[in-house]
C-alpha cells in the first residue's frame, strides 16, 4: 500500500506539471483541446490525491504502523475518530490534505466555468496547477507520508494529547478549505490580468468561492479560539500569535475584497485595487500555511523549525514579484469605467471599509513580523506583546463596526442627505439609550472603549432591522403578503442584500462578545485544599474533594469543585489535569507519568450572561517524594504493577491530597462571541446561495420595451 | 470655460487622494514608531546577564535547567542558553503551562530586579519539543 | 495496482480537431454586464422604497441605469445579428 500511495504523489506531480505546460500551450495557442487536456489534468490530478489520501487514511484507520507517519502520530488505544484526524496533525499529512483541497476545489471552478472564460479559465488553471505542483513537489520530495518504519513498531507514539478534542480534529480542514478556496479567486485573478480580460467576469465566476473561503476560514478560526478558551489552561481564546495572525490577515483582506468586488461589479471601480486585494489574499494564505511550518518566528503553534521553510519563501517571493508585476504592467487593462459621484454614497463606505480593513491588516502585520525587522533594522530581535495589539486593533474594530451600521443606510451612487438623516435617526438613538443605558448599569463607564463598541453594536442592530422592517414595508405595499411572508420572500429576492446584513448583525454580537469578555474579566489564583473556598464575583467556589482517574493512557488529577451564589447551588465543576507517559526509558515507572505530556481539563460552565472557567494544577512537586519512592523500589514495573503502583498513587492523591492551584475565570458574554460567528455563518451562507438570476426572469424580446417603462418588483 | 469645469472634480479627487494617503502614512509613522518603543528585546541567558538593564523587559529564551521548585505560587527555576552553560534565575508568578518540564526550552518575559529575574505573570510559554503545538499558561 | 494508475494516465484525452470558431467572449462579457444592470436598478428601487433616496434622485439614478442598460441590449443585438448573418 506504501508504493500505491507513493506511486499516485508521484503521478499527481507529474498530472500538474503537465497540466501547467498544456494549458499554457492551449492559451497561447488558442487550441482547445489542448486547454481541455489541461482540464482534464485537473480533474485526474484531484482523483490521483483522492487516492493517496484515502490510503494513507485507511493506513491510520487501520493503525497499520508499517507506515512511519501512523507509528508516530497514532496508536491502537487511539479512539477510532481521532485516529481518522490524526493524518492532519501531522507535517506530511498536512500537506497532503493541503494539495488534495486544491485539486478539489480547482476541479469544481474548472468544472464550472469549461464553457465560459475562454481565455482566462486555462491561464487560471496553469496557475492552480503551479501551486498544486509546488506542493506535490513538497511532499514528494522532502515530506513524503508514505515512508516506511524500520523496524515496524508494535505500538504507535499516539497522538498529541492535546488535540484530543473534536474541535481540533474540524479546525486545519477548515481552514486549509479557507486557504486553498482563496487561491481560486486569486488564480483567476492573475488569468485575468495575464491575458488583458480584466472584466466582470472573472469576478462572477470566482465570487462565490471567495466567499466560501472567507466563511470557511472564518469558522475555523473561530473553532480554534473556542478551542483554545474551553480546552487549554491558559483561560483565553486569542493571544496575538504568529500563527493566529497569520491565518487572520487573509480573512481581513478577504473580507474588504468581498465589498470592494461589488464596486467594480457595479460600477467598474476599483479594479487595480481589487486585483491587488486579491492577489495580496493569495499571498497572505500560502504566508498563513507557511508560518506554522517555518520556525522562524516563535510561536506557540510552529511544527517546529524545518526543512520547509526555504521552499516556501521562494513560492512567496515568486507570488508577491509575480503579483506585482502583473498589475503594474496590466495598469491599461485596469483602469476604472466609473467613478467615485460623491463621498455620500455606499461606494464611498466601501472604500472607507476597505481601508479600515487594510489597516488592520497593516497593523497585526507589522506585530507580527516584527521581530524580523527589528533585527532587521537594530540587529536585535524585539518582539511586541498583546498590549500593543489591542491598542491599535480596538479603535480601527470600532469604526469597522460603526461602518457596517452606516454603509446599509447609504444608497448607491449618489444618496439622499436627507433621507439618509431621516434613517439614522432610529438607530442613533438606539444607540445613545444603549449608552446611557449602560453607563447607569454597574462599572460599564469604567471602560469608555468597550462601552463605544456596546454602543455600536446596538446601532448596526437597529440599522439591521430597521432594513429588513422596511424592506418587508416596501413588499407589502406592492405584493399585500403578509408579514412573514413578505420577509421571506423579499429576502430570498435580494439574498447577497439581506445576508450581508445578518453578517453584520452576527458581527456585531460577537464584538459585543469580545469587548465584553475582555475589558470585564475577573481573574482569581488561587491555592486551595479541600474543604476551602474561594470567591470570584457574586460566585462562591468551594473545593470539595479531589479525584483521581487512571486510563490505559493517562493518570488524571482533579478536582470537585461545587459553585453557588447567594447561597444557591449553580454548578458542580470538575477540573483535572492529566499526566501521559513519556517515552523515555530511563525515567521511572510511576515518574515517567509526570514527566511526559500533560493537558488540562477546564472546569467550564458556559452561560449566555456569563462564563465561569476554572483550572487546576494538583501540587505534585508535594507527592514528589511518593513518586520517587515507588521508582526506587519498583524500578522495572510495567503493565499491570505500573498500574496497580499508579492507582495507589493516585488513591493517595485522593485520600491526602496537598492544597492546588486553582485559576478562576469570571469572564461575561463570551459565549456571544461563538453565537455572533455562527449567525454571521448562517448569513453568509444565506448570500453564498444561488439565488434568482435577474435576466433569466425576463423574456429577450420585450425586455427593452418593458426596462422603458416599469419598475421592477422589491 | 469647459476645460475648468473638469479640472475642478479632477482635483478634488487628486485632493483628496493626497489627503488620504498622508493621513494613512502618518498613522502607519505613529505605529512604527511606538511598536519600536513598546517591544522587549528578545535576549538568551548569556545575554541577559552580560547586558540586561534594570526597568527594561526582556524576552528570555532558552531550556529550563533541572533542579527547579515551587514555592506555593512561584517557581523558582533557571533558565540556559540553547547551547551552552551560562544560566540566570527567574522567578515566576502565575500558572505554570502544562509542558513545561526541565530540558524544555521556554519563552519568558522578565525584568531584572537585583540579581534575579522576575517573570511577568502569565507570560510563560514553553516550546513542545515534538511536532505541534507548545502551550502558553 | 499500477494498472490503475496507468489507466488514469489516460484519462486526459486528446481530440483531434482544428481549433474552435473565435470565442464570441465580448457577448459573455456583455451578458455579465447585462445582469449586473438588472440587479442595479432593483437595488436603486430597493433603496427608494426603504427611503435612502428620495423621489427626484432615485428617478435620475432610474433613468440613467435604464439607459445604460438599453445600450447593453442594443450592443448585445448589434452582436446577434452580426453573428446571425455569417
Amino acid at each position: 500500500m506504501l508504493n500505491v500511495g507513493r506511486s499516485a504523489l508521484t503521478l499527481a506531480l507529474l498530472i500538474a506539471v503537465y497540466g501547467v505546460a498544456a494549458s499554457l500551450y492551449g492559451a497561447r495557442t488558442g487550441r482547445r483541446q489542448w486547454v481541455d487536456s489541461g482540464r482534464r489534468a485537473v480533474y485526474s490530478l484531484a482523483a490521483v490525491l483522492t487516492v493517496a489520501f484515502v490510503v494513507l487514511e485507511a493506513a491510520f484507520l487501520r493503525s497499520d504502523f508499517s507506515f512511519q507517519l501512523v507509528a508516530s502520530h497514532s496508536s491502537t488505544t487511539t479512539p477510532s475518530f481521532y485516529k481518522g484526524a490524526a493524518m492532519w496533525s501531522s507535517q506530511e499529512g498536512s500537506l497532503l490534505l493541503w494539495v488534495w483541497l486544491l485539486s478539489m476545489w480547482s476541479s469544481l471552478v474548472l468544472f464550472l466555468t469549461r464553457r465560459r472564460l475562454r481565455e482566462v479559465a486555462p491561464c487560471a488553471a496553469a496557475v492552480l496547477l503551479g501551486l498544486a505542483a509546488f506542493f506535490a513537489a513538497l511532499v514528494v520530495f522532502l515530506a513524503n507520508p508514505f515512508q516506511l518504519a524500520t523496524p515496524v513498531p508494535a505500538e504507535g507514539s499516539g497522538l498529541q494529547p492535546l488535540l484530543r478534542h473534536p474541535s481540533m480534529m474540524i479546525h486545519p480542514p477548515l481552514l486549509y478549505s479557507g486557504y486553498t478556496l482563496f487561491t481560486v479567486p486569486f488564480a483567476f485573478a492573475a488569468g485575468a490580468l495575464i491575458t488583458r480580460r480584466a472584466d466582470a467576469e472573472w469576478i462572477r465566476a470566482t465570487r462565490g468561492f471567495a466567499l466560501a473561503a472567507w466563511l470557511f476560514l472564518g469558522v475555523g478560526i473561530l473553532i480554534g479560539a473556542r478551542w483554545s478558551w474551553s480546552e487549554l489552561g491558559w483561560g483565553g481564546y486569542w493571544a496575538w500569535d504568529p500563527v493566529e495572525n497569520a491565518s487572520l490577515m487573509p480573512w481581513l483582506t478577504g473580507t474588504a475584497f468581498i465589498h470592494s468586488i461589488m464596486m467594480q461589479e457595479k460600477r467598474g471601480m476599483m479594479k487595480v485595487w481589487n486585483a491587488s486585494l486579491v492577489l495580496a489574499t493569495g499571498v497572505l494564505a500560502v504566508l498563513g500555511t507557511f508560518l506554522v511550518r517555518s520556525g522562524i518566528l516563535e510561536s506557540i503553534h510552529a511544527f517546529g523549525g524545518s526543512t520547509l521553510g526555504l521552499p516556501f519563501l521562494g513560492l512567496i517571493a515568486v507570488m508577491m514579484f509575480g503579483s506585482v508585476a502583473l498589475v503594474s504592467s496590466r495598469r491599461a487593462a485596469l483602469r476604472s469605467e466609473g467613478r467615485l459621484e460623491s463621498l455620500f454614497s455606499r461606494e464611498s463606505m466601501f472604500v472607507l471599509n476597505n481601508a479600515v480593513l487594510v489597516g488592520l491588516c497593516f497593523v497585526i502585520f507589522w506585530g507580527t513580523f516584527f521581530p524580523l525587522i527589528s533585527e532587521a533594522v537594530t540587529g536585535q530581535r524585539a518582539s511586541v506583546g498583546p498590549p500593543w495589539f489591542d491598542r491599535y486593533t480596538v479603535p480601527l474594530a470600532l469604526v469597522l463596526v460603526l461602518l457596517s451600521g452606516l454603509g446599509p443606510v447609504i444608497a448607491w451612487r449618489r444618496a439622499t442627505a436627507r433621507n439618509a438623516r431621516r434613517s439614522l435617526r432610529g438607530p442613533l438613538a438606539v444607540a445613545a439609550l444603549a449608552a446611557v443605558g449602560l453607563t447607569a448599569a454597574a462599572g460599564v463607564a469604567a471602560r469608555p472603549l468597550a462601552l463605544a463598541m456596546f454602543s455600536g453594536a446596538a446601532f448596526v442592530a437597529a440599522v439591521v432591522v430597521q432594513e429588513f422592517w422596511r424592506g418587508m414595508r416596501a413588499r407589502q405595499a406592492v405584493s399585500h403578503e403578509s408579514a412573514a411572508v413578505a420577509l421571506v420572500a423579499l429576502a430570498r429576492r435580494n439574498r447577497r442584500r439581506y445576508g450581508g446584513y445578518v453578517v453584520h448583525l452576527g458581527m456585531a454580537v460577537l464584538f459585543v462578545g469580545i469587548a465584553a469578555s475582555a475589558s470585564f474579566q475577573t481573574i482569581h489564583d488561587v491555592r486551595l485544599s479541600p474543604g476551602q473556598s474561594a470567591r470570584i464575583e457574586s460566585y462562591d467556589i468551594h473545593y470539595v474533594r479531589a479525584t483521581s482517574a487512571l486510563s490505559n493512557e493517562k493518570v488524571t488529577l482533579g478536582a470537585i469543585l461545587d459553585v453557588s451564589r447567594d447561597g444557591r447551588h449553580v454548578a458542580t465543576l470538575a477540573p483535572t489535569r492529566g499526566y501521559y507517559q513519556s517515552q523515555d526509558p530511563q525515567l521511572g515507572p510511576v515518574g515517567r507519568y509526570f514527566d511526559g505530556e500533560a493537558t488540562s481539563e477546564v472546569g467550564l460552565r458556559a452561560g449566555l450572561r456569563r462564563d465561569l472557567w476554572t483550572a487546576v494544577q494538583p501540587d505534585i512537586g508535594a507527592m514528589q517524594k511518593m513518586i520517587d519512592g515507588l521508582d526506587r523500589r519498583f524500578p522495572l514495573a510495567t503493565g499491570r504493577s505500573q498500574g496497580l503502583l499508579l492507582a495507589a498513587l493516585a488513591a493517595r492523591y485522593e485520600a491526602q491530597p496537598p492544597p492546588a492551584s486553582f485559576r478562576l475565570i469570571a469572564s461575561p458574554l463570551v459565549e456571544w462571541i461563538w453565537l455572533g460567528g455562527g449567525i454571521v455563518g448562517l448569513g453568509g451562507l444565506f448570500a453564498l446561495w444561488p439565488g434568482a438570476s435577474f435576466s433569466r426572469r425576463r423574456a429577450p424580446a420585450p425586455a427593452r420595451a418593458r426596462l422603458g417603462r416599469q419598475p421592477s418588483r422589491a | 470655460m469647459e476645460q475648468s469645469a473638469r479640472m475642478d472634480p479632477h482635483r478634488k479627487r487628486r485632493l483628496r487622494l493626497f489627503a488620504a494617503l498622508t493621513a494613512a502614512l502618518l498613522l502607519a509613522g505613529a505605529l512604527i514608531y511606538t511598536s519600536f518603543g513598546a517591544a522587549s528585546e528578545a535576549k538568551n541567558p548569556s545575554q541577559l546577564a552580560a547586558s540586561a538593564v534594570a526597568g527594561r523587559s526582556y524576552q528570555l529564551t532558552g531550556k529550563v535547567v533541572p533542579g527547579y521548585r515551587h514555592e506555593g505560587n512561584v517557581v523558582v527555576f533557571r533558565v540556559r542558553d540553547r547551547a551552552g552553560a551560562a544560566s540566570v534565575p527567574v522567578r515566576y508568578t502565575g500558572a505554570v503551562p502544562d509542558p513545561f518540564r526541565a530540558g524544555r526550552e521556554v519563552i519568558v518575559t522578565v525584568w531584572k530586579r537585583g540579581a534575579v529575574f522576575v517573570g511577568e505573570k502569565d507570560s510563560l510559554v514553553t516550546k513542545c519539543p515534538s511536532k505541534f503545538s507548545a502551550r502558553r499558561s | 495496482m499500477l494498472a490503475a494508475v496507468v489507466a488514469i494516465i489516460a484519462g486526459p484525452l486528446r481530440r483531434a480537431g482544428a481549433a474552435s470558431a473565435p470565442e464570441p467572449s465580448q457577448r459573455a462579457a456583455l451578458e455579465v454586464a447585462k445582469d449586473v444592470k438588472y440587479r442595479e436598478i432593483h437595488d436603486a428601487e430597493l433603496d427608494f422604497r426603504t427611503g435612502k433616496l428620495s423621489e427626484p434622485d432615485y428617478r435620475e439614478v432610474d433613468r440613467a441605469l435604464r439607459s445604460e442598460a438599453i445600450e447593453l441590449l442594443r450592443r448585445l443585438d448589434a452582436i446577434a445579428t452580426k453573428e446571425g448573418r455569417r
